[in-house]
């Protein structure tokens, strides 16, 4: 866990949390085999708000995210997202998935395509929009991301931390409702950490409703509108980010956070 | 002192010094010799045995070369022809074989004035596979590509025109069952129609349709049956076909052993394990002896359509494996990045994993290929003339030929090479042109 400065004012004006319904998960469990990885979880996210997920290893946080757009599936309980129940019905996991991005740890961008080709494929292919129009809405979030400049050349050739806004950027042009974050600053080096926090702040301050798995804390403290702990498969405890840190409830809480502050 | 002491310390450079060339030892060939053959004493010694061996080949070889005859009209007239120009019991090439007989190892039996037509249709190959290979050319010249078959039929085999247009129609029966079945809105029927309309099609339909179409309006040239097929028609014919169906089953039958659908994983394991755990000369019997009982009778399948089917199975399951170690290689995160943008199952496998897999697996498909290439000589066993035995045994069977032995495989030989190393190269060059994107 990290603590990188955040260096700008985050500008709040455009956080607002509405009181229509974004996710919905009700007693979801998932097993991993005989491995019960998620135990009962209840999470109900609202359109705007911007949740940060932490914990110790292995305790599912990256399970729990990557339920909601069903790259992994749960065995009980119910998860709706955007109105859309998950189940097997193929239709209805494409519909979500096609509304919900997601960035993982290690980028995943497609290394055959070019920055460009990458961001208009699935614009193009899942939504068919026209390739000039695909590409125009590509350039603007490339610019978003700061690397117009980088279009046309291939993900090998940038450093990590333009790869991760990439990524990002590949996520956006899906227009997506609700983005998703697995640890998306772990495999960095720190000043490259910052560039890509820069992005996330950016997109919160639009009012993006956002899930991250993150253990950056100057970024929870300074977006997050909610922090939620989990450990062995459970939500052990959730509150606004001041009190979490200042004064958590729980003592796994206590303990996972005098851990990683290394008090 | 402190003034010598503050000289040695603040130096200026007042004359800047030209580029000198290195020493004799560190450039050119000198510098080459030194690293690559004699860098040690083991290195040094191999250099020599190497050498060695390469003068013993070359002497050895050489004057049988040097002394080849073209001009002669028999094997006992190159062999006198060799005795008196350089001298009793030396020996010598008798390339006249080669220059008498270079038609039939090249063509067969085929009819001298249609040689055109198998030369127009490897012409036309090229032609056909230029923008498959060669993504810089247009797209819009696959379509032509995509006629390509018909063409070649119709130039090899020649007949009815009303056949390959009538078999070509099948997938224009399939499209129209697709989009018929669209309408419906029922999952599964698109996908079947696609499937089992073509073949009612092919298997009860085309051939009658044709024949009545040629009634109506006769249209065809010259027709030339499959045993007069032989040497490199029959290589390449046999070669090109397989090659070009075996990697599209092969990537269906690698994709289905990876398949979460239980049956069609079972199925794929089951046909790719049988296959290679068979002799291709098995499956070539099978394909002379037995397809017939199975076929519906009065069918009279072609014997070369035959073998390419089996030879087409024979490399589909090799190059299932090879596109499978491809697919493995893969990290999961494409995949997972493909599903979370939303693409489906065939689209991200279209855009995202088999350009990647495939890419990886270029040189294990390029061998595959060329092993199937060679292996079409193994149609001899079959009674087809083969270029290498077939080809070269009718040739020795005529009286003044009778002996002759290095020279045509030597051809046979340096034909194959030129085929084969021609898919080497282009695999490196595919190889070399896609590395760039990945860095
Ligand atoms: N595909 C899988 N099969 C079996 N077990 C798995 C699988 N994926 C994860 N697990 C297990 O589930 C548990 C939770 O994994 P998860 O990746 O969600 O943890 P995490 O909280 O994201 O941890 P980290 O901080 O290390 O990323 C771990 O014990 C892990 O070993
Ligand atoms: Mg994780």
């Amino acid at each position: 866990m990290s603590d990188t400065q955040i260096a700008r004012e985050v500008d709040r004006s455009h956080m607002q949390v509405s009181d229509e319904i974004a996710i919905q998960i009700t007693s979801m469990n998932k097993w991993f085999g005989s491995f019960h990885v998620l135990r009962d979880i209840n999470l109900t996210v609202m359109r705007g708000e911007r949740i940060v997920v932490c914990g110790p290893s292995g305790s599912g946080k990256s399970t729990l995210i990557r339920c909601i757009n069903r790259l992994e599936e749960h065995q009980s309980g119910r998860i709706i997202v955007d109105g859309t129940e998950l189940t097997s019905d193929l239709k209805n996991i494409d519909k979500v998935r096609s509304e919900v991005g997601m960035v993982f740890q290690h980028f995943n961008l497609f290394p055959h395509l070019t920055i460009l080709e990458n961001l208009t494929l699935a614009p193009i292919w899942v939504r068919k929009v026209p390739k000039r129009e695909a590409e125009e809405t590509a350039m603007y979030f490339l610019d978003k991301v700061k690397i117009p400049e980088q279009a046309l050349k291939y993900p090998g050739q940038l450093s990590g931390g333009q790869q991760q806004r990439v990524a990002i950027a590949r996520s956006l042009c899906m227009k997506p409702r609700i983005m998703l974050f697995d640890e998306p600053t772990s495999a960095l080096d720190p000043e490259m950490i910052k560039e890509v926090l820069d992005t996330m702040i950016g997109l919160a301050e639009e009012g993006m409703t956002m899930i991250c798995v993150t253990h950056e804390m100057g970024f929870a403290q300074a977006v997050a509108n909610r922090v939620i702990f989990m450990d062995q498969g459970q939500i052990v405890e959730q509150n606004e980010p001041y009190e979490f840190f200042n004064n958590p409830k729980s003592e796994r809480t206590k303990l996972f956070l005098s851990q990683i502050l290394g008090h | 002192m402190s003034d010598t002491h503050s000289e040695t310390v603040a130096y200026v450079r007042e004359t800047m010094l030209p580029q000198a060339t290195p020493p004799a030892s560190e450039v050119g060939a000198i510098k080459w010799l030194r690293e690559n053959l004699f860098s040690g004493v083991l290195n040094t010694i191999l250099t020599l045995v190497g050498i060695a061996a390469v003068v013993w080949l070359v002497q050895a070889a050489l004057p049988w070369f040097l002394h080849g005859v073209w001009n002669a009209n028999s094997l006992p007239e190159c062999r006198q022809i060799i005795a008196e120009t350089w001298g009793e019991g030396a020996h010598g090439a008798c390339w006249a074989v080669i220059r008498e007989r270079w038609n039939q190892f090249l063509f067969g039996f085929y009819p001298s004035d249609l040689y055109w037509r198998p030369v127009l249709a490897l012409a036309l190959f090229f032609a056909a596979v230029a923008p498959v290979l060669f993504t810089e050319l247009p797209r819009k010249l696959l379509w032509g590509s995509a006629f390509y078959p018909a063409v070649a039929y119709i130039l090899l085999w020649g007949g009815s025109l009303w056949v390959p247009i009538s078999v070509m129609a099948g997938f224009g029966v399939g499209w129209l069952g697709l989009v018929a079945a669209r309408r419906t809105n029922l999952p599964l029927l698109g996908p079947l129609a696609a499937v089992l309309l073509p073949l009612i099609w092919w298997l009860f339909l085309a051939g009658p349709v044709a024949g009545m179409l040629e009634d109506i309006i006769p249209l065809g040239v010259e027709e030339v049956r499959s045993d007069k097929f032989g040497g490199f028609v029959l290589s390449l014919t046999i070669g090109i076909a397989a090659i070009v169906l075996s990697l599209p089953l092969g990537i269906v039958l690698a994709l289905g052993r990876r398949s979460d659908m239980l049956l069609v994983k079972a199925l794929s394991v089951g046909f790719i394990e049988f296959i290679r755990g068979v002799p291709l000369i098995t499956l070539l019997f099978t394909a002379s002896l037995l397809l017939n009982y199975f076929l519906p009778p009065g069918t009279n399948f072609d014997i070369i359509l035959r073998v390419i089917i089996m030879v087409t199975l024979f490399a589909a399951a090799y190059i299932a494996e090879v596109i499978r170690g491809g697919l493995a290689a893969l990290p999961r995160g494409q995949y997972e990045a493909a599903d979370s943008l939303g693409l489906d199952y065939w689209k991200a496998m279209q855009l995202i994993v088999l350009p990647q897999a495939l890419k990886i697996s270029i040189p294990g498909i390029v061998s595959t290929f060329i092993g199937l290439f060679k292996d079409t000589t193994l149609v001899i066993f079959v009674g087809l003339l083969d270029p290498l035995k077939g080809i070269t045994d009718a040739v020795r069977a005529a009286i003044e030929w009778k002996g002759v032995y290095w020279e045509p495989f030597i051809f046979v030989g340096a034909i194959f090479f030129v085929f084969n190393f021609g898919m080497s190269r282009y695999s490196m060059y595919l190889e070399n042109k896609l590395k760039r994107d990945h860095r």
